[in-house]
């Protein structure tokens, strides 16, 4: 049988950000945009979510930030190497239809997110804008291609190394005032996605965010996922992780969060620890 | 042999019940009367010939009675361990009237575990008739519904969402009940029948409904994983666990094994669980041997409770201090749970079920000091996919509707355990997706 899941191609795109390009043909044939898989290092890996953010022939992309012991670890993966699980595509593809004027927002990594949205939108015939911000322009990334996407691409970083100084959520405040917008899509950390989703109240517009909460499954069983959203209980994998923004309880969602940040820490520092013993500090990434 | 004593099992995950030495099963096994017309045999619902396999055990056959278990059952050693034998198999068998039943299940079991240690003998598959059958889930009644086909010669492929196949049997069942070599050992088998086994595919979106009703047949069995929440406040408290979060942490992912294993669980030191049935024993007990003070709430009596009779005995030879009458109404907390309120009940009119329906004592409140709590107060069918087929058939509980032989509402497309009768147990899902099998055998055939 043919090696499932080889990594194609490992890239690192900035400080702590990289790209993989994975084989994984049944979520590659049948990924939409908003969509998410679910990885598996190895034998003894824990199961981590990563958003779809490209799709070519029997591979998919994900953009993912280490950030801890699974991410570090996929960190390390070269060109070549396997990851023993990829399930997907997981969750409710975005609601595309034909709106008028879109914008999608990304922040961070969540930019990773952006380009399948925006393409889907601009394909169903919207006016697509997009906005992508980071902390500091070496820290943006996929500008070229949501540049190549979008209507027209505005640029935010919070020490103004790029773009306009400032947060994405000004930039969108500024065109909310400008002109009308009729769908808005904001993918980034979750406090970002609350301060930004909170611009689009006072106007009314129909605003969707992606949620992050803890996955296990990511197909409905577990519950570990559940978000407070219009007062009710959904499950992110299965009902989202796309939801309308006015309705979700950020602070839940934050909260819920941390649930394992002390044994995180500790597995991090473990992963760490061994990496220098074997001798392999750095990443393989030029 | 038997129950390993209960203050040395509680701090591992080995099991329980050490099962029967060929002495004690042959022992066992001559006092059967090999009845004319076995009442047993009717009580098991996939129709093991019960007298004969016990007659091979007797006469020290062990090879002979695995041959005529795996007649009718391809999972033998899961059977024998977690059928609620008394309501089946031993509930019906005719000693039990005036004296103690055969331990079929017991018997059973060794007869599987001797095959397994001694080498097992793959049963014969039938000519091939390139049909292709897809069969959705692992769990019992994919693999049943799977290894039937196969020997009638279909080519099956069973597609699985999880990265391990066997459904609750794998990420429900902890092992001290039901080791997990045994259920891989007897998967495996069931993949020897040249059955293909496509992990990491959820069937709805990594195949498509369309791809899915493309096969000659299609046999759903994605049971009921779906964990339902009390819809109390501070139910999304850090240290709320469904049942199957909790036990998908530890069987699926070893979180018991942190750091060794990357997946985190919470360890509580005092720990609530919620529920009566098996799936709040398990739960207890998997939290009991990760070192928690466990408390087990369930608002009737524990007469009233549906787990199985030995699993409450040995939870409470486990130290699991049982509440009952009792009626969790609130999770207390900032953020992180810090106690449960309650409600005593009380139980006096019948309900419709003909148990006492539990009602609040008023003024009866307190405050249990608890820093975890764990809900397992049922699940329903999975939607997902269900929800994606066109013109599928469902009933008000979410379950497929089906017909004695799993016909669900489209032509080519049958359904079986947990996913048609709601939450139920292995063999009665066994049992239904035999009937499944030999229907759509008998429709493939008439093709
Ligand atoms: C639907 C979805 C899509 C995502 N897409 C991306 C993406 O495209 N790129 C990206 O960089 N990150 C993405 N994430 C977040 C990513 O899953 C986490 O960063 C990752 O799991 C961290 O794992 P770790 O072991 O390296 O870090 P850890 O140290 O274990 O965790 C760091 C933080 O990540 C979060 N996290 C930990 N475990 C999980 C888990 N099992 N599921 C979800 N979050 C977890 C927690 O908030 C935790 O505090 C996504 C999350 C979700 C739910
Ligand atoms: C903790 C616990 C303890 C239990 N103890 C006992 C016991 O002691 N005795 C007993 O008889 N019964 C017990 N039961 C009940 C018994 O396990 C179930 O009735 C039985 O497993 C149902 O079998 P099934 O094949 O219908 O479904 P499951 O075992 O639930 O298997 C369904 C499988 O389908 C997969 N799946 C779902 N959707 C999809 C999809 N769209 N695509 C691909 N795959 C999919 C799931 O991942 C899963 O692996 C217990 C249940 C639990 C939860
Ligand atoms: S399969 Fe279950 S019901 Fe049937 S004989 Fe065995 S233990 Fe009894
Ligand atoms: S009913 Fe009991 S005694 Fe009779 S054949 Fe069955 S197991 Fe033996
Ligand atoms: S991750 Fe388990 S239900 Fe969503
Ligand atoms: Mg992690």
């Amino acid at each position: 049988m043919k090696r499932l899941y080889k990594v194609e191609l490992a890239t690192k795109l900035a400080d702590r950000v990289y790209e993989y390009w994975i084989h994984a043909p049944q979520v590659a044939h049948h990924a939409r945009a908003g969509q998410f898989l679910i990885l598996r290092l190895h034998e003894t890996g824990e199961r981590i979510p990563l958003t779809i953010s490209a799709v070519r022939g029997d591979a998919v992309r994900v953009i993912f930030m280490a950030v801890g012991k699974t991410t570090e670890e996929l960190a390390t993966l070269r060109a070549g190497d396997s990851i023993k699980d990829v399930a997907g595509p997981l969750g409710k593809p975005s609601e595309i239809g034909k709106y008028g004027t879109c914008c999608v927002i990304g922040g961070g990594v969540g930019i990773a997110s952006t380009p399948l949205i925006a393409k889907e939108l601009k394909e169903a015939g919207n006016h697509v804008i997009g906005i992508i911000g980071a902390r500091s322009a070496d820290l943006l990334i996929l500008e070229d291609e949501m540049r190549a996407i979008c209507d027209e691409l505005y640029i935010t970083t919070d020490d103004g190394s790029k773009g306009v100084h400032g947060f994405a959520s000004d930039a969108l405040k500024g065109l909310l005032n400008e002109r009308t917008i009729n769908r808005v899509w904001i993918i980034g950390p979750a406090i970002m996605m609350k301060v930004t989703s909170g611009v689009t109240v006072p106007y009314g517009v129909k605003t969707y965010v992606s949620l992050n909460p803890i996955m296990v499954d990511g197909t409905g069983m577990c519950g570990s996922c559940r978000v407070t959203v219009g007062g009710e209980t959904k499950f992110a994998c299965v009902d989202g992780p796309e939801f309308d923004a006015h309705q979700v309880d950020f602070a839940e969602l934050m909260q819920r969060q941390r649930i394992y940040t002390s044994q995180e820490k500790v597995l991090l520092e473990r992963f760490a620890e061994h990496q220098c013993r074997c001798g392999e500090g750095g990443h393989h990434h030029g | 042999m038997g129950d390993r004593p209960a203050d040395v099992r509680v701090r591992d995950f080995k099991e329980v019940d050490t099962g029967l030495s060929a002495d004690e099963a042959i022992a066992e096994a001559e006092r059967c009367l090999q009845c004319k017309k076995p009442l047993c045999v009717k009580g098991c619902p996939v129709c093991i010939d019960i007298p004969a396999f016990i007659r091979e055990v007797a006469e020290g056959d062990f090879p002979g009675a695995a041959r005529t278990l795996k007649e009718q059952n391809m999972l033998p050693a899961i059977c024998g361990r977690v059928c609620p034998q008394e309501t089946q198999c031993e509930g019906a068998c005719v000693l039990g009237i005036k004296e103690t039943p055969i331990r079929i299940g017991a018997l059973e079991r060794f007869v599987a575990d001797w095959e397994r240690q001694n080498g097992a003998e793959l049963p014969k598959t039938a000519r091939p008739t390139g049909k292709r059958v897809a069969v959705v889930g692992s769990g019992p009644a994919g693999l049943t519904a799977a290894a039937e086909l196969a020997r009638a010669g279909h080519a099956v492929t069973i597609f699985e969402s999880l990265h391990e196949a066997g459904g609750v049997l794998t990420y429900g069942i902890p092992a001290f009940r039901l080791p997990k070599d045994v259920v891989r050992a007897e998967i495996d088998q069931v993949l020897a029948l040249d059955v293909r086994l496509k992990k990491n595919y959820l069937v709805g979106r990594s195949v498509s409904v369309d791809e899915l009703l493309g096969y000659d047949a299609v046999f759903l069995a994605t049971g009921a994983g779906l964990p339902a929440f009390m819809g109390i406040p501070g139910e999304n408290h850090n240290g709320v666990y469904s049942a199957n979060e909790f036990l998908t942490r530890v069987n699926l992912m070893h979180a018991d094994a942190f750091p060794e294993f990357d997946t985190p669980v919470l360890h509580g030191g005092r720990v609530a669980v919620i529920g009566g049935g098996n799936v709040a024993m398990d739960a207890a007990r998997v939290a009991r041997r990760m070192g928690a003070k466990v408390f087990l709430v369930y608002r009737r009596r524990e007469e009233d409770m549906p787990a199985r009779r030995v699993e409450v005995l040995h939870a409470k030879e486990e130290g699991i201090e049982f509440l009952t009458c009792t009626n969790p109404t609130r999770i207390l907390g900032e953020g992180c749970v810090s106690g449960l309120e309650c409600v005593k009940m009380s139980l006096c009119d019948l309900d419709a079920s003909g148990r006492p329906s539990p009602e609040p004592i008023p003024g009866s409140e307190f405050t249990l000091d608890v820093d975890m709590v764990i809900q397992a107060i049922g699940t329903s069918p999975n939607p997902l996919l269900v929800s994606l087929i066109p013109g599928l058939k469902r009933g008000r509980r979410g379950n497929v509707v089906v017909d004695e032989n799993g016909r669900t509402s489209i032509p080519h497309v049958y359904a079986g355990g947990d996913i048609a009768t709601g939450a139920a147990t292995v063999i009665e899902a066994m049992g239904s997706a035999k009937r499944a099998a030999a229907a759509i055998n008998a429709m493939l055939r008439e093709e």
